[in-house]
């Protein structure tokens, strides 16, 4: 305990960071899953391949080498990003495409007829993705987009490998210097994980009752 | 629309149509299952693209897909066999969200409109609900009001009656004959013989992708010259 005093500047700024990381990265990852998600359905075949196409990219790519990628293969075509950018930009793109699939299955998931009649009574198509069938898409989407969000969170570990002081980037950095405060470290850590997650599972749970109500 | 063709991969669905509809007019299709009908009714607005053949509404032509498309189908009310009300808005949104989003009305023009059109349909109490509240002859009836809050040229309909139960029929073919005695243009797909004598100018006979037979009631319930229908019509009396 007294280590966790002690070293407490040294764990909220990485905890910060890992803050930050992870709501900027969530930021794109939603904007970009959404518009990936409106791609994926439209009745344009170019927009619906390059979603596509993006989408099995990134889901079959491990993390680590689109970080690897961001970090030290862009630099390569002279495109040189910060660590921190870097690390946004990773998680926040390799994000996008499971935002893009959750919310494809809930699209999915609401009866061809709901878009339908929208589009008789003239609406456009963005217009009835809008209106209609996302709000509606939502009610099913919010659990499984929880998980992604979660999961997401975690990730942003992988951005210690790549020179940003986050979170888990405390755990050799201490360790090293103190060995014998281990357990210390890792409560620390775990802790402040869990002080962006447990929140975000709280909010899905209860968004998802006021939806089931709703319905 | 003229000399239409449509396939479905390897199925011919609609083959060489040709049916012209005038104005204030109300065509009945009538037809076995799987002979294009409701097809027929989609290409019309454009649910369903064709292959051949021209579609023009009050001189025009329907548009590809883009602006130009929704701005026709706004012209156009549709109302389904399975009602499709929005599920996640009150009655009320659901009449006004085309006049609103499409028309760019008010909100408050739209509703005062919305509230005239459900008390004309006979909802007008059930305003505030949700679809999944009501019945679905009163679903239906709110999908009219729907389509009606568009002011469109044209009306279709496909199969209006036939997810609903017996009792509940004639509270929608009511309504449906007023808006047919107010001069409505309407194409209406539906086996329901006392609409058809009721209200339609025209009866449309389809089999197998193709209009076999085009009368005015009277002849085709009375006398229809193909066997097609002859067989049709003693199938559907007989139960
Ligand atoms: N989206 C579709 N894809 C493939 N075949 C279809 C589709 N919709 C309808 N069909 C086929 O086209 C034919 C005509 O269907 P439809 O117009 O619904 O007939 P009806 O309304 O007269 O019962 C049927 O054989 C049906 O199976
Ligand atoms: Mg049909």
């Amino acid at each position: 305990m007294q280590f966790l005093i002690d070293n407490f500047d040294l764990f909220w700024d990485a905890f910060l960071t890992t803050l930050s990381l992870s709501l900027l990265a969530c930021l794109v990852a939603l904007v970009l899953g959404t518009l990936l998600a409106a791609m994926r359905v439209s009745p344009i075949a170019p927009l619906r391949g390059l979603a596509t196409f993006y989408v099995e990219t990134f889901r079959n790519t491990p993390l680590t080498v689109v970080f690897f990628f961001m970090i030290f293969g862009l630099p390569q075509i002279d495109f040189v990003i910060g660590f921190f950018t870097g690390a946004v930009l990773s998680v926040g793109l390799y994000t996008a495409a499971f935002v893009c699939e959750a919310l494809r299955s809930g699209i999915n998931s609401v009866s061809p007829g709901q878009a339908e009649a929208a589009r008789a009574l003239g609406l456009t198509f963005g217009q009835s993705l809008r209106e209609v069938v996302l709000p509606q898409a939502f009610r099913t989407v919010v659990p499984p987009l929880g998980n992604v969000l979660i999961a997401m969170v975690k990730n942003t570990s992988i951005a210690a490998g790549f020179s940003v002081s986050e979170l888990s980037s405390l755990l050799p950095r201490l360790v090293n210097a103190s060995a014998g405060d281990l357990t210390a470290i890792l409560v620390g850590v775990v802790v402040g994980y869990m002080i962006i997650t447990l929140p975000s599972a709280l909010a899905v749970h209860r968004i998802e009752r006021r939806v089931a109500i709703l319905r | 629309m003229s000399g239409v063709d449509k396939w479905f991969g390897e199925l011919h669905v609609l083959q060489d149509i040709d049916l012209s509809i005038d104005r204030g007019e109300v065509v009945v299709v009538i037809g076995p299952s799987g002979s294009g009908k409701s097809t027929l009714c989609r290409t019309i607005n454009r649910l369903e693209s064709i292959e051949n053949g021209e579609i023009t509404i009050d001189g025009q032509k329907l548009p590809a897909e883009g602006k130009e498309l929704a701005k026709l189908r706004a012209d156009v009310g549709m109302v389904f066999q399975s009602f499709n009300l929005f599920a996640h808005k009150s009655v009320l949104e659901n009449v006004t969200m085309g006049p609103i989003k499409v028309r760019k009305q008010s909100k408050a023009d739209a509703e005062k409109r919305a509230r005239e059109l459900l008390d004309r349909v006979g909802v007008g109490a059930q305003a505030d609900k949700v679809p999944a509240q009501l019945s679905g002859g009163q679903q239906q009836r709110v999908a009219i009001a729907r389509a009606l809050a568009m002011d469109p040229k044209v009306m279709l309909f496909d199969e209006p009656t036939s997810a609903l139960d017996p009792e509940m029929i004639n509270e929608v073919l009511e309504v449906m004959v007023g808006l047919a005695r107010d001069g409505m243009t309407m194409v209406v797909v539906t086996h329901e013989m006392g609409f058809a004598r009721k209200a339609a100018n025209r009866v449309v006979f389809m089999d197998g992708g193709r209009i076999v037979e085009s009368a005015t009631p009277e002849e085709f319930f009375t006398n229809p010259s193909s066997d097609r229908a002859k067989d049709f019509l003693s199938k559907i009396l007989n139960h």
